[in-house]
């Protein structure tokens, strides 16, 4: 046995939440057209939390695309950018963010490739405004199962092009994107935090944040019970106008690191709770208008490396749904209730309102309020508590965020996703010998 | 002391820690010219580079290949004539085997030391001849610390690196007065394509802290730059083991 082989027999995979595990290994390569003619699913950074960027139990290897970083074009004029699917958010922003420009639509990690955002078709605080990443995504290139390499848009193959955004890699190896940045007046951001004592509060707040301000998203106190169910702080934001920003402006945010696994034991609810109730108090002290890094007001994870170690080497889930308005707010405090009654635990259950539905044939938000909670990893329960949540979802009428899932059962997710036997038919079209697959589509829709 | 900006021509930026030099060189403002293989991946990766460089200049492309010998002065000659002058040559092109595959297939071995060695070298005579002839220059040239002593691993690949860097020891000592200045590069294990598959020593390195390193040797005319510098301490000491020990390590 070579030594490729060997490693590739003995090396696992896992995503961003660490668990599942399974065997395999990245292949990576420059040339990603070339890579990808014979490998079943693309992997970017990894930041997908459940199994979306692993093998298919029958597979072993994946296609790696960070080194198919180049920037293909980008004109200042139109603002319009063509990439390699593997050029990170964060190389993007350090090249393009001193020159006045920046991503239309920003998940809550800058470690994330092109590729990724399209395939999760990913949203941001400024979702209310700006919808999805798709929305802002001109062109893409593709290598599809049969193993041709396909241009698509909204105009040509469109099909193809709607199934892809948002189809977590499942239509084929995304290679090259074509998005529009945006134009920013200054490279900081004029952040406000307000305190709320209720999810009542919480929902106005963000709502009425939401009527005047670019970027909004609050984070809830999840396990505060009873009169306290829902409070928080609530975020929003803008870039800032160049005259408001001071002559040496906030540096970036230092950088932290969890140096190793943190055990089990310490992760325990009253930890969680005294955590939380401790994020509540601080903000106020916090002064409630101030400018700030993009960093900070974007990216607060970022700024401490491998906090994923946070949830020790069990490993956990996130669970991430929309409800959608039409159920109303009550909606919200039932999943909290079921949430808190079984004892989720969440560091950080983060709450955002969904503007319109994307292009994406699977894209994720709806009108509504998306729910985002991490869930440590426990030996029997975390199964039948995401069941749990993901009934209620179901009964109000909600979805849940593919590129988070690592749980959910196949008539769940189908009962949830009216529009998966549309994006199906486009998948079967352009891959009719099914050779493009994850464990989470072998899990969720058998291929 | 390298004038800036410079004109730098690289042979082998569409991958690995040329790419990653060839960014660093972009993004401050340095001219390049780019020699390689293919040429749909020479004008994917000026692309890259000229959407990254600060000042607007047109990144030219011509096709090089270590293989064929023919191709090397017309290349040249279309560098020189897109950038005017040349202040720096840089060489990472190059090929990579494991030991156990080049000597399964000798053809292979015969290809990769030539073009490893012979190639590089004949190259580098022509470049050099070019930067002379104006009166000097930088030569960076990307060897390895294979070729630092011979061992059980890198017995094929090593001997050409050996040779390569002794040609570069030389050239260094016999044209440094006349202008020439020549920076051998040494990378331990560097995280890229050509190293994908193999199991990661400790030390490994990432080809933008190698380029960031590089470029430094660059502009301090330092004739010999191991990278990441770690290995500076590993090869020493490796260096200094007798022979008995490295027959008996598996290195």
């Amino acid at each position: 046995m070579s030594t490729a082989q060997r490693q590739e027999f003995e090396s696992v995979l896992s995503g961003w939440g660490r668990v599942p595990v399974v065997q395999g290994a990245e292949l990576r390569s420059e040339d990603l057209a070339r890579l990808t003619e014979d490998l079943p699913l693309t992997r970017g950074l990894g930041r997908a939390y459940g199994d979306a960027a692993l093998p298919a139990p029958s597979d072993r290897l994946v296609a790696g695309t960070t080194l198919a970083d180049r920037i293909l074009s980008f004109d200042p004029e139109t603002a319009v950018l063509t990439a390699e699917a593997g050029l990170s958010l964060d190389e993007l922003c350090r090249v393009f963010l001193p020159r006045g420009f920046f991503t239309p639509v920003s998940p809550g990690t800058r470690f994330v490739t092109l590729g990724g955002m399209v395939a999760c078709d990913v949203h941001g605080k400024n979702h209310h405004r700006e919808g999805t990443l798709g929305s802002h995504v001109l062109s893409l290139t593709i290598r599809t199962g049969t193993g041709d390499v396909v241009r698509c848009s909204a105009k040509e193959h469109d099909d193809l092009f709607r199934a892809t955004i948002g189809g977590m890699g499942l239509t084929g190896a995304i290679l090259d994107v074509t998005l529009r940045l945006v134009r920013v007046p200054s490279t900081s951001i004029l952040e406000e935090c307000e305190r709320v004592h209720d999810i009542d509060q919480s929902l106005d707040a963000l709502k009425s944040a939401s009527a005047r301000w670019p970027m909004t998203a609050g984070w809830i106190d999840c396990l505060a019970s009873g009169r306290h169910l829902g409070r928080g702080v609530v975020f929003r934001g803008r870039w800032a106008e160049p005259h408001e920003v001071p002559p040496s402006p906030r540096s970036q945010p230092r950088n932290l690191t969890v140096p190793f696994d943190i055990p089990g034991w310490v992760l325990t609810e009253p930890a969680v709770r005294v955590f939380n109730a401790l994020i509540y108090w601080r903000y106020r002290a916090r002064h409630p208008s101030a400018i700030v890094h993009p960093y900070t007001f974007l990216y607060p994870l970022d700024a401490v490396a491998h906090w994923t170690r946070l949830y020790g080497s069990r490993g956990f889930t996130q669970y991430q749904c929309v409800l959608p308005d039409s159920s109303g707010r009550e909606a919200v405090a039932r999943f909290l209730t079921v949430l808190t009654r079984r004892g989720g635990a969440s560091f950080l259950t983060v709450i955002k309102d969904c503007g319109a539905e994307g292009i994406g044939l699977l894209s994720f938000p709806r009108p509504g309020i998306s729910i985002a909670v991490d869930l440590p990893m426990r030996r029997h329960n975390t199964q039948s508590l995401v069941d749990a949540l993901n009934e209620v979802v179901i009964a109000e009428g909600g979805r849940v965020y593919l590129a988070k899932d690592a749980l959910t059962r196949p008539e769940h997710f189908r009962a949830m996703e009216p529009r998966l036997d549309a994006f199906l038919a486009v998948r079967r079209k352009w891959d009719p010998e099914r050779r493009i697959r994850s464990a989470q589509s072998v899990r969720l829709f058998g291929w | 002391m390298v004038k800036r900006p410079a004109n730098v021509v690289v042979l082998g930026a569409t991958k690995g820690m040329g790419r990653a030099l060839a960014r660093r060189m972009a993004e401050r403002g340095d001219r390049l010219f780019l020699l390689g293989r293919e040429l749909d991946e020479l004008r994917r990766s000026a692309s890259d580079l000229q959407s990254r460089s600060t000042v607007h200049h047109d990144v030219g492309v011509a096709v090089c290949d270590l293989e064929r010998l023919e191709t090397f002065d017309a290349a040249l000659d279309q560098a020189e004539a897109a950038l005017g002058s040349l202040d720096v040559v840089v060489v990472t092109a190059g090929q990579f085997a494991t030991q156990d595959r080049l000597e399964q297939d000798p053809e292979l071995a015969h290809r990769l030391l030539t073009v490893n060695f012979a190639n590089t070298v004949t190259f580098c005579e022509r470049a050099r001849r070019r930067l002379l002839a104006r009166g000097g220059g930088t030569l960076c040239v990307f060897s390895s610390v294979a070729g630092e002593r011979g061992r059980k691993r890198v017995v094929l690949y090593g001997a050409a690196k050996a040779g390569l860097s002794g040609y570069l020891e030389g050239l260094d000592h016999r044209y440094r007065a006349e202008g020439l200045v020549t920076v051998c590069v040494k990378p331990g294990f560097v995280t890229t394509s050509m190293t994908e598959g193999l199991p990661r020593p400790p030390f490994a390195g990432h080809p933008d802290a190698v380029a960031k390193r590089v470029l430094a040797a660059i502009d301090r005319g330092k004739s010999v730059v191991y990278a990441p510098p770690m290995w500076a301490l590993v090869m020493f000491i490796i260096r200094l083991l007798p022979r008995f020990v490295m027959r008996r390590l598996d290195f």
